[in-house]
């Protein structure tokens, strides 16, 4: 049954990556300056937008472990922040090709590329101690502290564009089959979020019920 | 009559590992309990965790119906564990009189004194630790788990490794402790020493409570008693 | 009242615990004047008037860390982390006391270390020396707040040496290129404009909530 959701939504996925590939290579103008490299943005921009609702959603389970002490806010934390942590990637990725071809530097040291180059160092930093700790509650405390640190992270790569003057674009206006089309590949990427989280927190349930037979085991 | 330490339930796993499972026990206040086991047992998570320093994994803990980790319940409450506690860059009268400003305690210099005194200490009250003894070092490690007056205190195999000064040391204070109605848990390897001291006993295999009850005068008589009985075969 | 005792107990036992020891303050003294020296040597006077926002605040991170690192470490000798637990101490008075200590000794060390600058650097830095001083201050305490608190957060682990700087940098980067930019700034001896007061109250929110986390997150981290 929880199968047949992930096959949904990867139906419909492919089906809006069709829509919108094809929006975005055949449809849609050269841009007046850029010429055809600006078509990256519309992955560039939705992965980034991914990766900051992923990582708010992992601040808040964090949080709610914190609080309560449910080790399925701990499964759900890491199951999104290893998919945010892939987004994050993936909006590097594209962002530093769209910056070598339009500005001929893969890499400058502006507000916004360092607070977002931290991000990735931060939130690979969590999976890296996950990884160093055996004992699940105790892992669960101590990763879900260090998100809750590393999310003070996320405003500022969100703000830095409007608190310093960056390299990277301010926001601007685009025409509407623009924004239109970042929407609709927005909407692909989320459900490819969801899909991804949810097959990974369905392996995280598996580990913790193997991991509940090995104590009934040992119990007896 | 509110228990002076209770354990209601509490089931603690290392991993997969039930270190604990299903303990149930009440210690009644002035009365000493001596908690048995082989190692591996599960006394000294227990004792954790009555401590405060572990959370339960299921159940719950409680010192005279409090939380462990109620700020009021740990002014209350004394531990000595397998460390010594005490710092070795300090003097032994710095150490007891650092504890006795976290403990709250009226007049520190003269109890840290009275203290040092009572544990033979007195003439190296400025000798710092890492000088001493491990003798001494143990003797520093009783004053300062008994210096803000406890009424509980938790002690995990506190005889183990003792010289016989510091043995002799640690028996007055636990007496005396018994004579104000204070209540102890201890954990022990040293049968004869804790049977003297203990009214009740209880014995932990594989992380279960096998037996709980009153000191018997079989179990005085013999020590290992206990285990024979009631031990894993 | 009792949590500022309670507080201040717990940083003057750190601080006389080490100086007596001395071992992580040596060290980073000892870092720091090489450093500066080293770099002094190397580059052409020109350029490290440049570099000396930088330069100053890399030193000060790394002699730092030998300090920060060993924050809460130096509790498990003895088992003496288990009696500060156990006693009546908020564990926001253990971090803030630690915290405290922390600061004064990095404090000790960046009053040398920007003499010794001016000295072989032949640079005059005393220009802002009180918004300066302030820029220490704060830049100090906000990757002090960090490495004592990460220092809380690793000392169960048992990788805690990897974990701990490999942890720890990224979140310090923000505060050190704030204190990096005004510093460099300051030397200069020009006031702070505009442009440096986005650095500034940067520098300030970034204590003021580090602070705030690490305050209501000691507990629940030290407390297995």
């Amino acid at each position: 049954m929880r199968n047949k959701l992930v096959y949904i939504l990867g139906a419909l996925v492919a089906v809006l990556f069709v829509r919108n590939l094809y929006v975005i290579l055949n449809v849609l103008p050269d841009e007046a300056n850029q010429g055809a490299m600006y078509r990256i943005m519309f992955f560039h921009i939705p992965s980034w937008w991914t990766a900051g609702l992923a990582l708010t959603v992992a601040g808040v389970t964090s949080g709610l472990y914190l609080a309560t002490g449910k080790m399925k806010y701990d499964a759900i934390s890491v199951s999104v922040t290893e998919v945010a942590v892939a987004f994050l990637c993936i909006g590097m990725t594209t962002g530093m090709i769209w910056a070598r071809i339009i500005w001929g530097i893969w890499w400058t040291w502006d507000a916004r590329l360092t607070s977002a180059l931290i991000c990735v160092l931060l939130y690979g930093g969590y999976l890296i101690l996950r990884n160093g700790i055996e004992d699940p509650t105790s892992r669960a405390r101590i990763s879900a502290a260090f998100n809750i640190f590393a999310f003070v992270d996320v405003p500022i790569v969100w703000y830095s564009i409007r608190w310093w003057r960056t390299q990277h674009p301010q926001p601007m206006s685009l025409p509407p089959e623009m924004w239109s089309a970042l929407l609709w590949n927005w909407l692909a990427l989320i459900l490819l979020m969801i899909i991804f989280i949810k097959m990974r927190l369905r392996q995280e349930e598996m580990r913790r019920e193997v991991d509940g037979l090995r104590r009934l085991a040992h119990a007896i | 009559m509110t228990h002076a330490v209770a354990a209601d339930d509490v089931w603690k796993y290392y991993g997969d590992y039930p270190a604990l499972r299903e303990i149930r026990l009440a210690v009644e206040p002035g009365s000493c309990l001596a908690l048995l086991g082989r190692n591996g047992a599960g006394k000294t998570t227990l004792l954790r965790i009555f401590a405060g320093f572990s959370k339960a994994g299921k159940g719950s803990v409680s010192i005279f119906g409090r939380d462990a980790r109620d700020l009021e319940t740990r002014r209350r409450v004394g531990i000595l564990g397998h460390g010594i506690s005490v710092y070795d860059e300090l003097s032994a009268f710095e150490n007891l009189t650092l504890f006795g400003r976290l403990y709250g305690v009226a007049d520190r210099r003269k109890t840290a004194l009275d203290w040092l005194e009572r544990v033979g200490l007195r003439h190296v009250r400025d000798g710092l630790v890492r000088e001493f003894s491990r003798g001494m070092r143990q003797r520093l490690a009783i004053a300062r788990a008994f210096l803000h007056d406890p009424q509980v205190l938790l002690l995990d195999e506190p005889f183990t490794a003792l010289d016989d000064r510091a043995i002799a040391v640690l028996q007055t204070v636990l007496r005396d402790a018994l004579a104000r109605q204070c209540t102890i848990v201890l954990s022990t390897h040293q049968l004869r020493e804790a049977m003297e001291l203990a009214t009740h006993v209880a014995l932990l295999a594989r992380g279960r409570l096998a037996y709980h009850g009153e000191r018997s005068a079989e179990m005085l008589s013999d020590p290992g008693w206990l285990y024979a009985r009631y031990g894993e075969s | 009242m009792a949590f500022w005792s309670q507080t201040f107990t717990i940083a003057a036992k750190d601080l006389r615990a080490e100086l007596r020891s001395k071992e992580a303050i040596n060290a980073s003294f000892s870092f720091s004047l090489t450093i500066l020296l080293l770099f002094s040597f190397a580059f052409v006077e020109e350029a490290t008037i440049d570099i000396a926002g930088g330069l100053l605040w890399i030193v000060f991170a790394f002699a730092g860390a030998l300090i920060l690192n060993r924050s809460f470490a130096r509790e498990l000798p003895n088992d003496c982390l288990d009696a500060l637990i156990a006693a009546p101490l908020p564990a926001s008075a253990l971090f803030l006391g630690k915290a405290l200590a922390n600061l004064l000794l990095l404090l000790a060390v960046e009053a040398v270390s920007f003499p010794v600058f001016g000295v072989f650097y032949n640079a005059r830095w005393t220009g802002q020396f009180w918004t300066l001083a302030l820029v220490a201050v704060l830049g100090t305490w906000g990757f002090t707040v960090i490495g004592t608190m990460f220092s809380a957060l690793t000392v169960n682990l048992r990788l805690r040496e990897v974990m701990l700087p490999l942890l720890v940098y990224p979140v310090m980067i923000p505060c050190l290129m704030a204190a990096m930019k005004l510093t460099g700034h300051l030397i200069g001896g020009e006031p702070l404009d505009a442009e440096m007061m986005v650095w500034m109250r940067f520098l300030i929110g970034f204590d003021v909530i580090f602070t705030a986390l690490a305050l209501a997150l000691v507990d629940v981290v030290l407390v297995s």
